[in-house]
């Protein structure tokens, strides 16, 4: 019975800081099942999941990164870097382990550079992630000359086509990264820290936090993350493209503010985002199954975007 | 009440906000070419006053008069039409623009949409050479210091002719003898017949340019008082609502001895551009007032001592052993603390709540090795904080925007208290502080030393540093140019140290 009640007011308190985007989640899946009838079914479920998965993942970084004030626009590059390190490493002969190893390892390093540059040269992230965007996109085509690297490592094609206890293994993913991201931001003096100084830099260096080393470290939490969405994606894809993770910075960014993540920083969490990913992938979803032809799915995507985030910012502003 | 001069009168106005009355009943009648003073402690109803007034707010009751036609205006261009200027203390002023740009915001003399610059140059020329700004006009907003661009904003209020003005605090980050300048601007509005509206904190001030005081408390009207028939000592208790006796708390515990080996010893600290030759030490349980007017490197030596800056020559020694501070890091660790000047800018996360601000610097302490929060601990620890520091707070999740100038200054000082510091730097702590809350603050400062805590205290209030320090540091232009005890130096003989004159 308390129990009951625990998980009452734990959903409600959901509802509460949610409501707004919640409420959008819910209508969409009700406008989608009217229109078809497979669409609430446990296997879509899934499907969106396994959909979802890559641009959630990438979202979870994004999320650190725009709590803090700063934005990645870099994200869709490291995914398409990752994919071609690991498969670089494969064709090399490298195991799976080390493959892993050295993709994460690419990741953290192309962050890195990210976090430097913007915590020590001082300049804008915004700039500083357009500028190495460009510039991992070229450094993907390195290895093959602009072709795409074939992963015939069966390990790690199953990430992306296996289940593990019924439930696909990028699902496992999803939960996994979340439950830690989740955990690393709510419950950790770094999560404190990277609150408060998006709240106010200033305070937070007056207050003795390593506001620059706090920085780099979040830029590489997000390069990390977007490799992990990397080797998801060319594990599904049986290969590195040189064109994976296109734009997927603005899907991430777009997942992060529809969970209510203030650009201004220091408001976010990673519940937020794991809905607003989830909104963005069973929009794609249903108007996939309604066969709505792509441009207008990008439409029809925007538009629920404002309407969404309107909701949120008038419920927000109403509670003041 | 009503008099043939009444320019603006206010009748029983109240203003609601759900069930909560931020101001019940007001009254309020202000003569042309007089000054009229607001006074009363933050929250008491002085903003919400001044908002219905600009037209920010509408009353949810109540009548209005300016210039004997009733009086509504639903927005800020409502009221500067119906001839009421307002100039907000805070700083409201495009930094990137030029001084003449920002004086006429959004009414640039034009052609075709096309701005006149040398229109706009000359008009605002006209009008800073008219006020005896020190200011040039074309200068850019962000090149000048605070209290130039404080007297900007004054000129942008009074470029509009206005039959009341409305000054919000105007001096808050003046010196003397730039507060000189406005007080003449304010004779010269008198002069022209205009009434103003003076809302200040500083009680010689206000005895200073008021011709009538009005003292609000918890939202109500309590009464109007001409300025030759009251005193300081009055206001301060119809203020407050109950006597004041000392504005300054006596020490209770002896000050150390001097024969006391110093905590701090700092000697020729020097920052190139900004100071030199700084020399003084200051003993456990001490209390060292620094004093000088805006610009003589008082908040520069503070972020220097607390590894802000880097010193360009000169040492720091702590307990005797000379220490290299280059970051807030080290500072911290070396038990430093350090209440800095703008407590919104620098000293707390304004969006985020009561709790995370008191455990901001101590959050290690709250967390296991491996940096796993405790919460339980945490809100104890701010728990005990609110209750010590007696934060008037609705709970510790409000966030500190909410909260009072007074209340959040409280946080700034609690969550220096929960370091334990050694060494406490002060920078003007009551600044925009109501009379009670700092009083309070007052009272926790002599805790702290006789605690044993040595306190550096910067204040530009001469009676503040005199009340409360053991010794003064006088400061002026970058130069140490005393360092006295106060009860061996008149208030004038400070002055004149301060302003780099010695008589």
């Amino acid at each position: 019975m308390n129990e009951q009640n625990a998980a009452r007011t734990a959903f409600m308190q959901v509802l509460k800081q949610y409501g707004g985007i919640f409420l959008s989640l819910i209508v969409l899946c009700v406008i989608f099942s009217l229109t078809n009838q497979r669409f609430m079914s446990l296997a879509n479920f899934l499907n969106v999941l396994q959909q979802v998965s890559v641009i959630a993942i990438a979202a979870f970084g994004m999320t650190w990164v725009i709590l803090l004030g700063e934005i990645d626009l870099s994200i869709g590059s490291i995914i398409a870097v990752a994919g071609m390190v690991g498969a670089q490493c494969l064709a090399f002969g490298l195991g799976f382990v080390p493959a892993i190893a050295l993709t994460l390892l690419a990741g953290a390093l192309l962050g890195l550079v990210n976090g430097v540059l913007t915590a020590k040269l001082l300049l804008p992230s915004f700039i500083v992630t357009v500028a190495t965007m460009g510039i991992y996109r070229g450094l993907v085509s390195l290895p093959t000359n602009g072709a795409p690297a074939m992963i015939l490592e069966p390990a790690w094609t199953a990430i992306g086509t296996q289940s593990f206890l019924g439930i696909p293994i990028v699902i496992w993913f999803v939960a996994v990264l979340f439950l830690f991201n989740h955990i690393l931001l709510s419950k950790t003096t770094f999560g404190r820290r990277a609150y408060l100084t998006g709240g106010n830099r200033e305070a937070a260096l007056y207050s003795g936090i390593k506001v620059d080393r706090l920085k780099i470290m979040i830029f590489m939490i997000s390069g990390i993350m977007a490799a992990i969405s990397g080797i998801l994606l060319s594990s599904r894809l049986f290969s590195a493209q040189t064109n994976a993770g296109m734009s997927y910075e603005l899907d991430a960014i777009a997942a992060a503010v529809l969970g209510g993540t203030s650009l201004a920083g220091g408001v976010g969490t990673m519940i937020g985002t794991l809905i607003g990913a989830l909104i963005i992938g069973v929009l794609n979803n249903g108007m996939n199954m309604m066969s709505v032809p792509y441009f207008y799915q990008l439409i029809v995507k925007g538009l629920v975007i404002l309407i969404a985030v309107y909701l949120d910012v008038r419920s927000k502003r109403a509670k003041q | 009440m009503t008099s043939p001069d009444a320019v603006l009168e206010i009748t029983d106005v109240t203003k609601t906000f759900g069930v909560v009355a931020a101001l019940k009943d007001m009254r309020l009648n202000v003569r042309a070419g007089r000054v009229h003073t607001i006074l009363g402690e933050n929250g008491a109803g002085k903003s919400t006053l001044m908002k219905i007034l600009a037209g920010v707010y509408q009353p949810t009751s109540g009548t209005m008069t300016l210039d004997g036609k009733p009086y509504a205006p639903r927005n800020p261009q409502d009221a500067a039409s119906a001839g009421l200027t307002i100039v907000f203390q805070e700083l409201s002023l495009c930094n990137n623009l030029t001084v003449a740009e920002n004086i006429l915001a959004t009414r640039e003399p034009s052609t075709a949409g096309f701005i006149n610059d040398k229109a706009l140059v000359r008009k605002a020329a006209a009008l800073v050479a008219d006020l005896k700004l020190p200011v040039s006009v074309t200068a850019r907003v962000g090149e000048l210091s605070i209290a130039q661009r404080q007297l900007v904003e004054i000129a942008k209020g009074l470029s509009i002719d206005a039959k009341v003005v409305i000054l919000d605090e105007p001096t808050s980050s003046l010196s003397d003898s730039e507060a000189e300048i406005l007080f003449d601007i304010i004779d010269r509005l008198k002069a022209d017949g205009v009434a103003i509206i003076y809302i200040s904190h500083r009680m010689e001030e206000i005895m200073r340019v008021s011709d009538d005081i009005t003292v609000v408390r918890d939202g109500s009207y309590i009464t109007t008082r001409e300025k030759a028939d009251t005193t300081i000592e009055e206001l301060i208790a119809l203020m407050v609502g109950r006597n004041m006796e000392e504005i300054y708390p006596p020490r209770e515990v002896a000050a150390p001895l001097k024969t006391t080996a110093p905590v701090l010893a700092v000697s020729d600290l020097s920052r190139e551009g900004e100071f030199s030759g700084v020399s003084f030490d200051v003993r456990p349980g001490e209390i060292l007032g620094f004093f000088g007017l805006i610009g003589s490197g008082r908040s520069e030596v503070m972020n220097t001592l607390f590894g802000m800056r880097k010193a360009s020559a000169g040492t720091v020694a702590i307990d005797g052993t000379e220490v290299s501070i280059s970051s807030p890091v080290d500072a911290i660790n070396r038990h430093i603390g350090f209440v800095t000047e703008n407590r919104k800018e620098e000293g707390l996360v304004l969006s985020h709540s009561v709790e995370r601000n008191i455990s901001m610097v101590a959050l290690n302490a709250f967390a296991s090795r491996l940096g796993w929060l405790k919460r339980g601990r945490e809100r104890v620890a701010a728990t005990d904080e609110v209750n010590r520091l007696s934060i008037k707070t609705a709970s510790l999740d409000t966030i500190a925007g909410a909260l009072s100038g007074g209340n959040q200054q409280k946080i700034v000082l609690a969550k220096w208290l929960l370091t334990a510091p050694k060494i406490l730097l002060l920078d003007e702590p009551t600044r925009g502080v109501d009379v009670g809350a700092k009083f309070e603050i007052y009272k926790i400062i002599r805790q702290l030393a006789a605690e044993g805590t040595a306190i550096l205290l910067v204040s530009s209030e001469l009676p503040e540093v005199i009340g409360m320090s053991d010794r003064v540091v006088v400061m002026s232009e970058g130069k140490v140019t005393a360092i006295a005890d106060p009860d061996r130096m008149t208030p004038e003989k400070i002055m004149s140290f301060a302003t780099g004159f010695p008589s």
